[in-house]
């Protein structure tokens, strides 16, 4: 079985988001995903990434989003954290509710769980932590 | 790849072909300042063309809904043409796709708009 690692820790920048998708793309296509669940993986982590940088540390330089990528023989497992207040996952409306689906943000979520296997969401008052993880296909445990 | 438009006249509807990836950032403010151009000089038919958007996010999606609100409340029309796979799928899910007009057609989404 083989077990890879890889953290980063990246400023509050825009370029971080773009780093973040590129990483996972590179990751996911190397953990043996297809073209779909790469683009998939890629977007979730981009939508998180945004989510650490502007809700979380709201673009302050003093601080870091940290990323961990960790690859098993089954699955992909990508962590983010930030640095911000702390994310209620609750308080976030359903974006597909007639009354919002007109809202110009608030989508983020929303999409990075129609595109993982599984979501956790661990907010706190030093920060927030989303769990991100895919199955590979096919393989023991994956689905 | 970064975002770019082109916008021409075709029967007093503007179509504006983009390509790229309209994400957060320089993209969704591109597309932005596009419509808004547009409006400025009475431009109120807009149709655009996604045919070449390679990418798109939340912030994109939210973009392209604030511009149908938008040119909708000054009494205009936006309407879609040419989805991706990518971008099509976004809007099925995200059940957006029932809000806006989508086509496939040039000719036939020129002739849609009142």
């Amino acid at each position: 079985m083989t077990n890879n690692r890889v953290s980063y820790t990246l400023d509050s920048t825009l370029e971080t988001v773009d780093s973040a998708e590129q990483t996972a793309s590179r990751m996911a296509a190397e953990a043996g995903f297809g073209e779909d669940e790469v683009m998939q993986i890629s977007m979730a982590v981009r939508e998180a990434a945004v989510n650490a940088v502007l809700h979380g540390n709201a673009y302050d330089p003093d601080k870091k989003v940290k990323l961990d990528f960790e690859r098993t023989s089954h699955e992909l497992v990508i962590t983010i954290r930030d640095q911000g207040k702390g994310l209620d996952p609750a308080k976030i409306p359903d974006p597909l509710a007639p009354e919002n689906l007109l809202k110009t943000s608030g989508r983020g979520i929303f999409l990075i769980r129609s595109f993982m296997d599984e979501v956790q969401i661990h907010p706190s008052h030093t920060g927030t932590e989303i769990k991100l993880v895919k199955h590979v296909p096919g393989a023991a445990g994956g689905h | 790849m970064t975002m770019k438009t082109s916008t021409r006249q075709v029967d007093g509807i503007s179509i504006v072909d983009c390509s790229g990836r309209i994400t957060l950032g320089e993209g969704s403010v591109i597309l932005r300042d596009t419509v808004r151009d547009l409006l400025g000089k009475g431009q109120k038919k807009i149709l655009l063309n996604l045919g070449d958007v390679t990418y798109i996010d939340s912030s994109g999606i939210g973009e392209l809904v604030s511009a149908f609100t938008t040119v909708r409340n000054q009494g205009g029309e936006l309407k879609l043409l040419h989805l991706t796979k990518k971008v099509n799928d976004l809007l099925q899910i995200t059940k957006l796709y029932t809000v806006f007009d989508v086509k496939d057609d040039e000719a036939a989404a020129v002739k849609a708009f009142k």
